[in-house]
C-alpha cells in the first residue's frame, strides 16, 4: 500500500464537449486554488462544439510546479468514446472513477488500478426533473465524489459555488444538490484510497490570481493605450479580442464617450488593413489571431514594414499547417512572424512566458510598435492563452508612454526655426529610426505621401537604384537599433556549469521543473529566458560560456534555433533542439526524456570517439 | 495675387493641386482629379484636414496629383476600404477621400469594399472605371461589360458588376454614376460626396485611352459620350450658402446631406427618386438593358449614422487622446485582480 502523497496529484477528467464538463472542471480547480494549494490546469478541447472527447487535466503541487504531469494519478473516465484508451492513461496503481449507471464493460477493465464507481447517471435522473440541463449536471457528481476522496471540504466548495454563479441561488442549488449526492454516494458506500489527500495550506495562495494569458494580454493592451482594435475570429485568439470587448466598456469611457473602437472585421485581411490605416493616422491599434490570420496577413503587414507603420499582433499559435490542430498548442510560427511578408523584412517578437510577462508586454507593445515604426508581434501560443493560470497579480508600471519620434506642428515649428526639415524617411539621428508626423497636423510641412512602393528620403516615388538600397539599408539598421532595446532574457548562472537550457513562451514552466529533476539526478543546468526577438548580445554569451544548450521549443523543424544560428554560425554546433510538437502542453517529462536521452547518447558518442582515434592513429 | 479667385478658407485653386500627373496623355483619369480639385477649393475645405487613400493601380497613383498638402496613402492592392476604416476611426476630425480602381474594388478588393459599404464608413470612394487593368497592359477587369472585346479581340463572356447596383444593395448611402469629362456634374456630385456623413461611392467612367479605347469596347471615350443618360443635371450649394433656390416644383428636387449643404437636382426626363432604392434599382437594371451609361445622384439615404458616428467616440479623435485618458487608474487593475482571486 502506498503513503498518500499530501498535495501532489494529478486528475484527468474525460469528458465528451458541450455536456456541461467545463463548469464542473472549473468548479474543481478553484475550489483546489481556495484551498491554498499551489495549482495549474490544462484543457484539451475538441474544435468542435458539441460531443467530441475533451480531457481537462488538473495538477495540484505543494512545490509549485505548473506544467502538465504525465502521470496521470486518477482518471474520471465519464466518456464512453475514449475510455478503452483512457484506462492506459493513467499510472500503475492510480484510480479511475467512472460512470457505473451502467455495468463497466469488461474490456474496459485493467490490473493495477483501482476501479470506482459513482452511479452519476441515475442519480441525476432522480434529483433534477427533466430538462435540458439535466445532462449537463451529471458533471457535478464526480467533483463531489472526487471531493469525498481527496479532502475536499464541501464549504469550500459552496464558496466557489457562490463566486462563479452568485446571482443564479437556483443554479447554485441544483450544482449543490449534484454534488453533495456524488459526496455522499462515495462515502456511503465506504470507498478509500491512498494515492493522495489534498490538505488546505492556510495562506497558500495568498495574493495569488487565477487567469489566462488572453485575458492578461487584453488587459495589458487597454493600459498600454490601444484605441483601435480590429480583429476576426480565430480559435485560440477570440477570446482576446472578447475579453477587450468586455474590460473596454468598464475601463475606458471618458464622460460617457468610448476612447475605443473594437471592429469584428470581415476576414483577417481588412482586420490588419484597418490596423495599418489607425496605425498611420496616429492611433495605438492591434489586432490578434493566430497563424491562418498571419498567412492571410503577410502582405499588409509588409506595407507596414516598408512604409514605416506602427502596429501591434497578437498571435496565438495553434497547431499548423493549414488549419492543422485550431485547439491544441504550438510555436511553430515563429519563423511566420519573424520574417512574415515577401521581400527582405524582419520583424520584432515580445514573448510572454506568464501572466505577469502576457500584460506588461502586451502593454509595451504599443510604444515598440511606435518607437519603431514597424509591426509588433506579441508571441504567444494556445497553452499560455486558453488555459487557467495561478499567478501574481497584474501590476502597473508607471511608465509614460514611449510615442517615439512623433513630431507635433510645434516641434515642427521649433526645428524649421533651428534650419532643420522634417523629411519623413531620412535617418537624422544615424539610428535608421526617421521621424513622423500624423494627419491632421497643420502644419504647412507636415504632411507626405505613404507608400508601399518604392520611395526616397522625402517620402516620394522612387525607382532609383539608390534609394531603393538606402531604404533597406536604413530599415536593416533600424531592426539593430531595436536590437539594443527588446526585453532581454532572464538568465540564470551558476558557477562551473557547462550545460545551458534556453527556452520561451510555456515552455518555461516545464523546463523550470525539468531543470530541478536534471539537478537531483546529478545534472547542473543554466537557463535563459527568452522575452523577445531579435536576439540580444546575452543570448550570444550564453552559447559560448557553456558546452551545450538545450534549445526548448514546440515545432518540428527546430524554429527558434535557426534564428541562432544565422545569428551566430560559429556557435551553431553547440545548439542540441528538445522538440516538442504533439499539440499537448509540453510535460516536465518529456523536456527531461529528451535532455537525458542526449546526454546518455553523448556520453556514448565520447566513447566511441576515443576509441576510434586509439585504433585511428597511424 | 491680384485678380485669382480665393475660397473661404483662404486658398487659392493653386493650393489644391498636386505632383506633376504620370498617367498617359488624355487619361480620364486626369480630367477627374481635376473635378476633385474644383470640388475641394469650391467647398472651401482646407487640403490639411485631408487624407487622401488609394489601393493599388493607374487610379490608385493619381491621389499624389492632387492636394499636395494633404497626407496621402498608397496602401495595398485592394485594401484602401480597410485600411480607410482604420484611418477614420482613428481621426474621425478629417475627411477622407479614397481613389480605387475597377480592378481594385470589384475584383481583388470586392470583399473589403462591401463590408465597408455595409459598416458605412465616411469616405468619398470614387471609383476610376475603365473596365480594364492598365498597369499590368490590358486585361479585362470585372466591370467590362458582356461582349466587349479586348484589344486583341478577345470577347469578354462573364457578366460586369455594376458597382453603383452592389453599392445600393450593401448598404452605402451615396451613390453617383459620372464621367470623366463631365466635370459640371461630377465636381458638385464630388462636392456633395464631401460633404455627406458616410460610405459615397463614385462610380465615374474614366476611358483607358491606351488599352480600352478602340472600337467594340463598351468603355471607349467614343462609346461612353454617346451612351451617357443623365438623369437630372446637379447643383452642389454649400452649408454656408444661406441662400434660397428658386426651384421648380415637379422638376427640380432638393436634397439635404449630412452637414446641412444642399444638392439641387434639375429633372432632364422622368421623375426620379434618389431616395427611393427600389427605383434606383429599377433604373440602373433598366439603363443597362438599353446599353445606357446612366449617370447623377443615383441613390442618397441621409438616415443613417457613419460608422465612426456609431461607435460613439469622444469628440477627441483617438488618436490624439493620450495617457491621461487612456491608461485607466491602477486602482482598477487592483479591482480585477481581486476578481481574479476568487
Amino acid at each position: 500500500m502506498e503513503t498518500p502523497a499530501i498535495n501532489d496529484l494529478s486528475i484527468c477528467i474525460a469528458t465528451e464537449n458541450g455536456t456541461g464538463s467545463a463548469s464542473a472542471n472549473n468548479v474543481l480547480f478553484k475550489a483546489i486554488f481556495k484551498m491554498g494549494i499551489p495549482c495549474s490546469s490544462k484543457n484539451m478541447f475538441p474544435s468542435n462544439i458539441q460531443g467530441l472527447p475533451t480531457w481537462y487535466q488538473v495538477r495540484a503541487c505543494a512545490d509549485g510546479y505548473m506544467a502538465r504531469k504525465d502521470a496521470i494519478d486518477v482518471m474520471v473516465m465519464f466518456n464512453d468514446a475514449t475510455a478503452a484508451k483512457d484506462i492506459h492513461r493513467v499510472r500503475d496503481g492510480g484510480l479511475i472513477l467512472y460512470d457505473d449507471s451502467t455495468p463497466l464493460s469488461p474490456n474496459l477493465k485493467r490490473d493495477g488500478v483501482q476501479y470506482m464507481g459513482v452511479p452519476a447517471n441515475n442519480i441525476v435522473q432522480k434529483l433534477i426533473p427533466a430538462s435540458p440541463l439535466r445532462g449537463k449536471q451529471k458533471n457535478m457528481l464526480y467533483v463531489g465524489a472526487l471531493a469525498f476522496l481527496f479532502g475536499i471540504d464541501m464549504e469550500t466548495i459552496k464558496e466557489v459555488l457562490q463566486d462563479t454563479f452568485g446571482k443564479k441561488p437556483a443554479v447554485i442549488e441544483s450544482n449543490l444538490v449534484c454534488i453533495e449526492s456524488g459526496f455522499n454516494h462515495m462515502k456511503e458506500k465506504g470507498y478509500t484510497q491512498n494515492i493522495g489527500r489534498l490538505a488546505p495550506i492556510p495562506n497558500g495562495n495568498k495574493g495569488k490570481i487565477i487567469t489566462e494569458g488572453n485575458t492578461a494580454c487584453a488587459l495589458g493592451a487597454i493600459y498600454g493605450g490601444a484605441t483601435v482594435i480590429s480583429w476576426y475570429p480565430i480559435t485560440p485568439s477570440s477570446s482576446l479580442a472578447e475579453a477587450l470587448e468586455y474590460y473596454m466598456p468598464r475601463l475606458r469611457k471618458n464622460n460617457g464617450k468610448t476612447t475605443y473602437a473594437i471592429v469584428q472585421a470581415e476576414d483577417e485581411i481588412a482586420a490588419a488593413g484597418m490596423v495599418v490605416g489607425a496605425g498611420w493616422a496616429g492611433a495605438r491599434a492591434m489586432t490578434s489571431t493566430s497563424g491562418p490570420g498571419v498567412s492571410l496577413m503577410n502582405e499588409t503587414i509588409g506595407l507596414a514594414y516598408f512604409a514605416e507603420i506602427p502596429g501591434v499582433f497578437f498571435i496565438i499559435q495553434r497547431g499548423g499547417p493549414s488549419t492543422g490542430l485550431p485547439t491544441r498548442t504550438q510555436q511553430a510560427d515563429i519563423l511566420l512572424m519573424y520574417y512574415a511578408s515577401h521581400g527582405d523584412t524582419r520583424h520584432i517578437l515580445l514573448i510572454p512566458y506568464d501572466m505577469k510577462s502576457c500584460f506588461d508586454l502586451a502593454r509595451r507593445s504599443f510604444d515598440f510598435a511606435e518607437r519603431f515604426q514597424t509591426p509588433v508581434f506579441v508571441a504567444m501560443d494556445l497553452d499560455l492563452g486558453m488555459n487557467l493560470w495561478s499567478s501574481e497579480p497584474l501590476k502597473l508600471d508607471k511608465e509614460p508612454f514611449d510615442r517615439g519620434k512623433l513630431l507635433t506642428a510645434e516641434q515642427l515649428e521649433q526645428w524649421e526655426k533651428q534650419g532643420k526639415k522634417f523629411r519623413r524617411y531620412f535617418d537624422a539621428d544615424g539610428d535608421g529610426i526617421p521621424y513622423r508626423t500624423i494627419p491632421g497636423n497643420p502644419h504647412r510641412h507636415a504632411s507626405y505621401f505613404t507608400r508601399g512602393s518604392g520611395h526616397d528620403a522625402d517620402a516620394r516615388y522612387s525607382e532609383d537604384e539608390k534609394d531603393y538600397k538606402e531604404t533597406l539599408d536604413r530599415l536593416r539598421k533600424k531592426f539593430e537599433t531595436a536590437r539594443k532595446h527588446v526585453p532581454k532574457p532572464i538568465i540564470e548562472m551558476n558557477d562551473g556549469v557547462k550545460t545551458g537550457v534556453i527556452c520561451f513562451g510555456s515552455s518555461y514552466e516545464p523546463v523550470r521543473e525539468a531543470r530541478d529533476r536534471l539537478r537531483a539526478s546529478g545534472l547542473k543546468t543554466n537557463h535563459l529566458l527568452l522575452r523577445a526577438l531579435p536576439l540580444t548580445e546575452e543570448s550570444k554569451e550564453f552559447l559560448a560560456a557553456h558546452d551545450v544548450v538545450y534549445l526548448v521549443e514546440q515545432n518540428r523543424d527546430a524554429q527558434m534555433a535557426s534564428i541562432f544560428k544565422e545569428e551566430w554560425p560559429e556557435l551553431a554546433a553547440k545548439i542540441v533542439s528538445v522538440l516538442i510538437y504533439d499539440g499537448l502542453p509540453v510535460t516536465t517529462l518529456e523536456v527531461f526524456r529528451q535532455i537525458t536521452q542526449h546526454q546518455a547518447s553523448a556520453r556514448k558518442g565520447a566513447e566511441k570517439w576515443q576509441g576510434k582515434r586509439l585504433t585511428a592513429s597511424i | 495675387m491680384a485678380g485669382e479667385k480665393v475660397n473661404r478658407v483662404n486658398l487659392t485653386e493653386k493650393d489644391y493641386e498636386g505632383a506633376h500627373s504620370t498617367m498617359c496623355r488624355g487619361c480620364g483619369h486626369d480630367a477627374i482629379s481635376a473635378s476633385v480639385m474644383r470640388a475641394f477649393f469650391e467647398s472651401s475645405i482646407d487640403p490639411r484636414k485631408v487624407i487622401k487613400l488609394s489601393g493599388i493601380g493607374c487610379s490608385s497613383k493619381t491621389p499624389a496629383y492632387f492636394l499636395s498638402q494633404s497626407f496621402g496613402f498608397n496602401a495595398v492592392h485592394g485594401r484602401m476600404s480597410a485600411v480607410a476604416t482604420g484611418a477614420n476611426l482613428a481621426n474621425h476630425s478629417l475627411v477622407p477621400i479614397g481613389v480605387s480602381g475597377d480592378g481594385d474594388t470589384s475584383a481583388i478588393g470586392l470583399g473589403n469594399f462591401c463590408h465597408m459599404m455595409r459598416r458605412n464608413v465616411n469616405i468619398t470612394y470614387i471609383v476610376e472605371n475603365n473596365g480594364v487593368y492598365g498597369l499590368t497592359k490590358g486585361q479585362f477587369s470585372a466591370t467590362a461589360d458582356k461582349g466587349s472585346v479586348m484589344k486583341g479581340g478577345k470577347i469578354n463572356e462573364i457578366p460586369a458588376i455594376d458597382i453603383c447596383e452592389l453599392a445600393i444593395i450593401l448598404g452605402a448611402t451615396y451613390v453617383a454614376r459620372s464621367f470623366s469629362g463631365d466635370r459640371k456634374q461630377l465636381a458638385p456630385l464630388i462636392q456633395g460626396a464631401l460633404a455627406h456623413g458616410g460610405s459615397a461611392i463614385l462610380d465615374v467612367v474614366s476611358p483607358c485611352v491606351t488599352f480600352n479605347n478602340h472600337e467594340g469596347s463598351t468603355k471607349s471615350l467614343k462609346y461612353v459620350k454617346g451612351h451617357l443618360d443623365p438623369i437630372h443635371d446637379v447643383d452642389f450649394i454649400p452649408h454656408y450658402e444661406n441662400i434660397e433656390i428658386d426651384y421648380e416644383k415637379g422638376t427640380d428636387q432638393q436634397v439635404e446631406l449630412h452637414d446641412g449643404s444642399r444638392i439641387i437636382l434639375h429633372k432632364l426626363a422622368d421623375d426620379y427618386d434618389p431616395t427611393s432604392r427600389m427605383q434606383a434599382l429599377q433604373t440602373i437594371h433598366a439603363a443597362v438593358a438599353e446599353g445606357k451609361v446612366l449617370t447623377g445622384l443615383i441613390y442618397y439615404d441621409r438616415n443613417r449614422l457613419g460608422f465612426a458616428e456609431e461607435q460613439d467616440l469622444c469628440e477627441t479623435p483617438l488618436a490624439e487622446l493620450g495617457q491621461d485618458v487612456l491608461q485607466p487608474p491602477a486602482e482598477l487593475l487592483e479591482q480585477i485582480n481581486a476578481g481574479f482571486m476568487k
